[in-house]
C-alpha cells in the first residue's frame, strides 16, 4: 500500500474520532492522497490554494483556538519555504500543528532539483521545541500515526508518498522518541532514518562476508533524538555510519555527531554530500548521490577501519 | 469600568510613555498611531471578561503589528487583565510583557505576532476557529500599512474573503510611515481601499484614525457586516507618533526611538494638557 494511502487513513481515522482535528493543503490535497477527506470530512478540511504561508499561520490560528490542524506539501514547500511561520507562528507560539512534507529527498524524482528537498531537516532542526518524525514503511507510519495525533505539540513528519518495502512486523509498535533496534550486531553501529532503511538491512550478509557484523538501529525520530540507545550502541560497537536521504550536513549525521560528540568513536556518513537534487528516476539518483546498498557497504568498511 | 474614550486614550498614552520612558526606547511611534483605536475596542467594542482572559466565545484582538506590544499592554492594564505597576518591566528580563505580543506571556494576549504578515494570518485561522465553533465571536486584527507590504497579508486576505469570514474585522494603521521612509517613497500600497474591496472585503475608510468618535462610529458600522458573508477592512488615517508633538516631529524617525524618563514625564504633561 502506498505510504500516502495509509496516512488519509490514519488520518480520517483522527478526524472521525475528533472533530478538533483538521487539515489544510495548499493545492496538493491529491498528491498528497487526501483529497477524498474533503468529502468525507468537509466541515473539517481546507485548501487555502498555493499559499504556504498563510496555510500555515492559519494552521497557528485554528490550534490557538483549540483545533488540532495538520497542515501538508511536497516537502521543500512545507518546510523551508515557511520556515519562518514554522518557527515563529507554529513552534515559538507552542501551537499544536502537525506539518507533513511529502516526498523527501530523492523522492522527488521526476519533478527535479526545485521540488527535491535535501535541507528540511536541517532547516526544522534547530528549530525549539519541534518534533521531527520520518517513518520507514506502512506498518511504522500506521503505528506512529495515532501517536503523533495524541502529542500535544508542532511535529514534522517527513514522509514518503509512494510504496516502501516494508521492514517491521505485523505487531510493531511506534514508541515517539524511541530508537527501534532492528538487528543486533557488535563490530558497527548503522543508524538509519526513513527510505534508506531496507537498504542498511540488504547490506548486511555482504558486510557479515567481510566479516563485520553490523548494528542496525532505526532512527525515526530525528529531535529529539535516541541519545541513550544511539550511544549504548556506539560505545558497544566502537564504529558508527549514519545513513539518510538528506543532505549530510544538518540531518542525521549531523544529529549523531552531537549526541556522540564526547565518545571518540568515528562517525561516517551515506547522505548527500551537501550538493542541490536534480531530475531523474530513483536509481539513477541513488547511483549519483551516492546512496545505493554498495555504497552503504563500502562507507561501513571505512567505518570499521577506523577504530 | 470608564466610558469617557477621550479620557481612555490620554490613559493610555500616558501609561505607554511611562512605560517606554522607564525603559528609555520603544516602538513609541506606531503605539501613539493605534490608540484610538485599542480605547475602542477594549473599552466599548468587544465581549471580553478581564478576570476571565480565556472566557470560551470572547472576542479576540489580534495585534498583527506585534511591535505596538506596549500600547496593547496598556490597554490591557487599564482595562484591568493585570496590575499597571506590571508596565514598568516591559522588556525587562523575565517580564510578561516582551516587545512584540506574546500568546504565552501576557494575559488578554490572544495570538504570538512580530515576524510580520504572520499575525494577519493567525487571526483568519482563529475567525476560521470561531465560526466552526459557532461560538458568535467577532475577531479584530490590526495590520500595519508597512506590513501590508508583506505577501502574507494578501495571501490571508484572499482565503478570509473566499470562505466568508464575515465575523472578522481589520484595520489597518494607516500613518503613512515605515523604518526606512514614507510608505509611499518605499514600496507605496496604494490604492489601499480599492485594493481591499478588490479582494472582496468590506471597506470602510476613516478619515482621521486618531479621532476616538470616528473610530468608533466605524467600528460600530463595521460591525453591521457581521454575518454579511464578507470581512471588513476598516482603514485608519492616522498619524505616527499622534499625541506627543515631538514625536510626531520626528517623521519617520519615530518608529523605534530613545525617549528618557524626562521626555516621558514632558510628554505626559502634554497628552494631559498640561504642558
Amino acid at each position: 500500500m502506498e505510504m500516502r494511502a495509509v496516512y488519509a487513513e490514519c488520518l480520517a481515522e483522527l478526524m472521525e474520532q475528533d472533530k478538533r482535528v483538521c487539515l489544510l493543503d495548499a493545492d496538493l490535497a491529491k498528491a498528497c492522497g487526501t483529497r477524498k477527506l474533503y468529502d468525507r470530512f468537509p466541515g473539517q478540511c481546507f485548501d487555502c490554494g498555493i499559499a504556504e504561508q498563510n496555510m500555515a499561520s492559519i494552521g497557528a490560528g485554528l490550534s490557538s483556538y483549540g483545533f488540532k490542524p495538520w497542515i501538508e506539501s511536497f516537502t521543500p514547500f512545507a518546510t523551508r519555504r515557511i520556515c519562518d511561520q514554522i518557527a515563529i507562528s507554529i513552534a515559538y507560539a507552542r501551537q499544536n500543528v502537525k506539518i507533513v512534507g511529502t516526498d523527501p529527498g530523492i523522492a522527488a524524482e521526476l519533478n527535479g532539483g526545485t521540488h527535491m528537498s535535501l535541507e528540511d531537516i536541517g532547516v526544522l532542526r534547530s528549530i525549539p521545541g519541534l518534533v521531527i518524525v520520518e517513518p520507514v514503511d506502512e506498518v511504522q507510519l500506521r503505528a506512529a500515526m495515532p501517536v503523533l495525533g495524541a502529542y500535544e505539540g508542532p511535529v514534522y513528519l517527513r514522509l514518503f508518498r509512494k510504496q516502501t518495502p516494508v521492514v517491521f512486523d505485523e505487531g510493531y509498535r511506534f514508541e515517539l522518541f524511541k530508537a527501534d533496534m532492528l538487528r543486533e550486531g557488535k563490530d558497527l553501529s548503522i543508524f538509519v532514518s526513513g527510505l534508506l532503511t531496507r537498504d542498511c538491512l540488504d547490506a548486511v550478509e555482504a558486510l557479515q562476508a567481510a566479516g563485520i557484523d553490523a548494528e542496525i538501529i532505526n532512527v525515526h525520530t530525528i529531535k529529539p533524538i535516541d541519545r541513550e540507545t544511539l550511544i549504548a550502541s556506539a560505545r558497544k560497537t566502537g564504529a558508527v555510519l549514519t545513513v539518510e536521504n538528506h543532505n549530510v550536513i544538518g540531518g542525521l549525521h549531523s544529529a549523531v555527531c552531537e549526541a556522540l560528540a564526547q565518545e571518540k568513536i568515528p562517525v561516517c556518513a551515506v547522505g548527500v554530500q551537501d550538493r542541490f537534487g536534480e531530475v531523474g528516476k530513483m536509481p539513477y539518483l541513488r547511483e549519483v548521490m551516492g546512496l545505493r546498498v554498495e555504497d552503504i557497504i563500502a562507507a561501513a568498511k571505512e567505518a570499521v577501519k577506523l577504530k | 469600568m470608564k466610558s469617557d474614550l477621550k479620557e481612555i486614550c490620554r490613559d493610555i498614552r500616558c501609561d505607554m510613555m511611562t512605560c517606554i520612558g522607564h525603559l528609555g526606547v520603544g516602538h513609541v511611534g506606531g503605539c501613539l498611531s493605534v490608540t484610538e483605536l485599542l480605547a475602542v475596542l477594549y473599552f466599548e467594542a468587544m465581549n471580553i471578561d478581564p478576570k476571565r482572559p480565556d472566557m470560551p466565545g470572547r472576542d479576540r484582538f489580534i495585534c498583527s503589528k506585534g511591535h505596538a506590544g506596549p500600547a496593547v499592554y496598556a490597554a490591557l492594564a487599564n482595562r484591568g487583565y493585570f496590575d499597571k505597576k506590571e508596565l514598568l518591566t516591559l522588556n525587562q528580563g523575565g517580564t510578561n510583557l516582551p516587545s512584540h505580543c506574546d500568546m504565552n506571556r501576557t494575559p488578554g494576549v490572544d495570538v504570538t505576532a512580530g515576524s510580520l504578515g504572520q499575525g494577519f494570518s493567525c487571526a483568519v485561522g482563529v475567525a476560521l476557529g470561531s465560526k466552526l465553533s459557532k461560538d458568535g465571536a467577532t475577531v479584530y486584527a490590526l495590520v500595519g500599512d508597512g506590513e501590508s507590504q508583506e505577501g502574507q497579508i494578501w495571501e490571508a486576505a484572499m482565503f478570509a474573503a473566499a470562505k466568508k469570514l464575515d465575523n472578522l474585522i481589520a484595520f489597518t494603521d494607516y500613518n503613512k510611515m515605515q523604518i526606512d521612509d514614507t510608505v509611499e517613497n518605499i514600496v507605496d500600497i496604494a490604492p489601499l481601499a480599492e485594493k481591499w474591496a478588490a479582494f472582496g472585503w468590506h471597506v470602510i475608510d476613516v478619515e482621521d484614525g486618531n479621532d476616538v468618535e470616528q473610530v468608533s462610529a466605524a467600528v460600530a458600522h463595521a460591525k453591521l457586516g457581521l454575518g454579511s458573508g464578507k470581512p471588513t477592512m476598516v482603514i485608519l488615517n492616522t498619524v505616527k507618533g499622534c499625541g506627543v508633538k515631538w514625536i510626531e516631529d520626528l517623521g519617520v524617525a519615530n518608529h523605534n526611538t530613545n525617549v528618557s524618563e524626562e521626555q516621558a514625564k514632558a510628554a505626559i504633561a502634554e497628552i494631559r494638557g498640561e504642558a
